[in-house]
């Protein structure tokens, strides 16, 4: 017995000291929790939260704070994670203006950022960084799907951003693929809530067809507006301005608008069923696409934990560069700037069998499609 | 530049302007009453689009919703009045605005304890649906000219409360001289809790309007708030004519800057650019009215008797 109990201890005391040998990797998530932007950044920590939850590491630790879509939150608290929290990665901000003010200096501090959605033109080209990845896709991306998209049935586009780095990106990325005439390209206020000028200006232009990329609340309230407006042209725009997060929101409004996505709930993969179950079972609501770029992001990092010291930064980096995941999204890699070569498919917006909208899958838009940054970046 | 385009837009900014008079009455009638500067304003307006949609939700009805706003509204405005707000007459403004951020706060956290961070869903009653054509050719939402009507009647109603009425005499003499009418043995602090909930139900309303227009979120009520503080500004501080006068100036400069600016700017740049630096700059304009009327009259356009 005495024995018996002796070398108990001596197991604990063993593990116990395993324990503080293996420091845990310290991931630092800077989102969106709180203001209009707040649905944007909870699906994103939960997403993320999924996936590290799935893993059952008990190496990781995640350190979630609220940016309040503010840029100079974002940065005290990127400070603060880094100085006194010590954390090895940083990820989760949502907004790109956001992003620019915390990623550069963040990397020049010799840390990890995962970006689980904002990706600026400005970090994917020349200004790209070895301790900079993203795991959504760069800003043009969907823009330029929905360019291509345009080309099929539209001749003059009316388009309109808000007036911010991604915003900036989505109207360069649509004309870069989108080759008729645009009736106007307004800029609006970011966290705008009235859009009344806006619609005149779109009833005033003689054009056949919208788009706009307006995400969080400010797509459902020009949804919402643009349905009362008499206005009857169609409306399309890059998947934030239509995805799970606002649809319930802004209601049968948004019945058959075109949007472009790297994902959608009807995906007939098991990977793509099984996250969208599990993430159900979790939170009671279906994910958004938010939730998918940071399930896979939370993915990433998590397969090069397994495998590196995330203080070993070449081979840390080296293993995230591999991108040994299983998406949702299916085939995805990464390309020589970090960022992700993925397809890209335009979907609408339905009515579910239960009465929840929801976006359907129409078509492959783009086949491992890659951004037009990845040749100025020379790392 | 067509008829119909400038009509359309000049019905905007009404529209506009009118949404901000109904938060601006109460912001001004409280300052000019109490001398209180309140930055839970926003917060009411808030409390107000909540429980419209939440009522509109569980009833099936846009109207019913409408009642409960103003009632909620109402209700929390006079709860904050008589736990918080009452301690603060005597305080500098420093401490009311540091005791009412700490409303907001509370207010935001609790909505989004309560409704989660999703946006609600309050759609438009079907009775105010769809378009109607306007002279000129063009259509413009029957919603819209709802709330125009609606803010008109607000404005009539104020006027009589307070031009014609016992209370609106009481509120006009606690305005000029507090500590009189309460020796002459008016309950003043009664007054008090009436007016800001009057305040608040204004707010209310307003939310709740522009919630089935827009998004019902949390934190909406923010940038309303800073608006509104623009008009009571540019309006003189404390006086209901300023305020609705202000209110529609914002409203209609705002809307047409917006429109016009980015037009005016293709003279001299590349589309794409015009409209960036037209966004930014029309943002920006009604800010440098408010500064080019206070240079000329430092204490608004219509300055209330006393202060």
């Amino acid at each position: 017995m005495k024995t018996l109990v002796s070398a108990a201890t001596l197991a604990l005391s063993m593990s116990v000291s395993g324990l503080a040998f293996a420091e845990p990797v310290k991931i630092g998530m800077i989102t969106t929790l709180s203001g209009g932007g707040a649905g944007l950044g909870i699906d994103t920590r939960d997403g993320f939260m999924l996936a590290i939850k799935q893993a059952d590491n008990s190496e990781i630790e995640v350190i979630t704070e609220d940016d309040g879509q503010k840029p100079e939150l974002a940065v005290q608290i990127a400070d603060k994670m880094i100085q006194s929290d010590q954390v090895d990665i940083l990820t989760g901000i949502v907004w790109s203006n956001l992003l620019m003010a915390v990623a550069p200096s963040a990397v020049a501090q010799g840390k990890f950022y995962v970006s689980t959605n904002a990706a600026p033109a400005a970090l994917a080209g020349a200004n790209c960084n070895p301790l900079y990845f993203n795991a959504a896709y760069q800003n043009d991306n969907l823009h330029e799907a929905m360019g291509e998209y345009a080309n099929k049935d539209y001749k003059k586009i009316f388009i309109m951003a808000p007036n911010y780095p991604a915003g900036k990106d989505s109207l360069t990325g649509f004309k870069r693929y989108y080759k008729g005439e645009l009736a106007s390209e307004v800029y609006t206020q970011v966290g705008q809530t009235d859009y009344a000028a806006e619609i005149a200006q779109i009833r005033a232009s003689g054009a056949d067809a919208v788009f706009a990329f307006l995400p969080g609340g400010m797509g459902i309230a020009f949804m919402k507006q643009y349905a009362q407006s008499g206005v009857e042209i169609p409306v399309m725009g890059p998947g934030f301005s239509f995805s799970q997060d606002v649809l319930p929101a802004i209601g049968d409004a948004a019945l058959g608008a075109k949007a472009s996505g790297q994902w959608a709930p009807d995906f007939d993969t098991d990977v793509s069923k099984k996250f969208l179950a599990d993430f159900q079972t979790e939170y009671g609501r279906l994910p958004s696409i938010y939730a998918v770029q940071a399930y896979d992001a939370a993915q990433l990092i998590l397969s090069a934990v397994a495998k590196a010291d995330v203080k070993d930064t070449d081979a840390f980096r080296a293993e995230l560069l591999k991108a040994d995941i299983q998406s949702p999204r299916g085939d995805f890699k990464f390309n020589t700037n970090q960022h992700p070569i993925q397809d890209i498919y335009l979907t609408e917006v339905v009515k579910g069998a239960d009465g929840v909208l929801t976006n359907k899958t129409v078509e492959k838009i783009f086949d491992d499609h890659e951004d037009a940054y990845a040749k100025d970046c020379k790392m | 530049m067509t008829f119909a385009l400038a009509l359309e837009q000049l019905l905007n900014g009404l529209q506009l302007g009118v949404m901000l008079f109904l938060m601006a009455a109460g912001l001004t009638l409280i300052f000019g009453v109490m001398g209180l500067i309140n930055l839970a304003h926003g917060s009411l307006y808030m409390v107000g689009a909540f429980a419209c949609a939440a009522v509109a939700a569980a009833t099936g009805s846009f109207w019913l919703g409408l009642v409960a706003s103003l009632a909620c509204a109402a209700a929390a405005g006079a709860i904050i009045e008589l736990l918080v707000i009452r301690r603060l007459y005597d305080r500098e403004h420093l401490d009311q605005v540091l005791a009412t951020f700490a409303l907001i706060l509370i207010f935001s956290e609790g909505t989004r304890w309560v409704f989660g961070s999703f946006p609600l869903y309050l759609d438009i009653p079907p009775l105010l649906q769809g378009a109607v054509a306007l002279p000129g050719g063009a259509q413009y939402p029957v919603y819209r000219l709802a709330i125009i009507a609606a803010g008109a009647l607000v404005a009539l109603g104020l006027y009589v409360l307070i031009g014609k009425t016992r209370l609106g005499m009481r509120i006009r003499a606690g305005e000029s001289d507090r500590e009189m009418i309460g020796a002459l043995g008016v309950d003043i602090r009664t007054l008090y809790t009436v007016v800001f909930a009057l305040g608040a139900a204004l707010a209310g309303l307003a939310g709740a309007m522009v919630g089935a227009l827009q998004s019902v979120q949390v934190g909406m009520g923010e940038p309303v708030l800073i608006l509104a503080f623009v008009v009571i500004v540019i309006g003189g501080i404390g006086s209901i004519k300023g305020a609705l006068l202000g209110a529609l100036l914002v409203g209609v400069v705002d809307t047409m800057g917006r429109l016009l600016l980015p037009q005016l700017l293709t003279l001299f740049f590349p589309p794409s650019q015009a409209g960036m630096i037209g966004a930014a700059a029309a943002s920006m304009l009604i800010y440098v009215m408010m500064a080019l009327i206070l240079a000329v009259k430092p204490r608004g356009l219509f300055p209330a008797a006393h202060a």
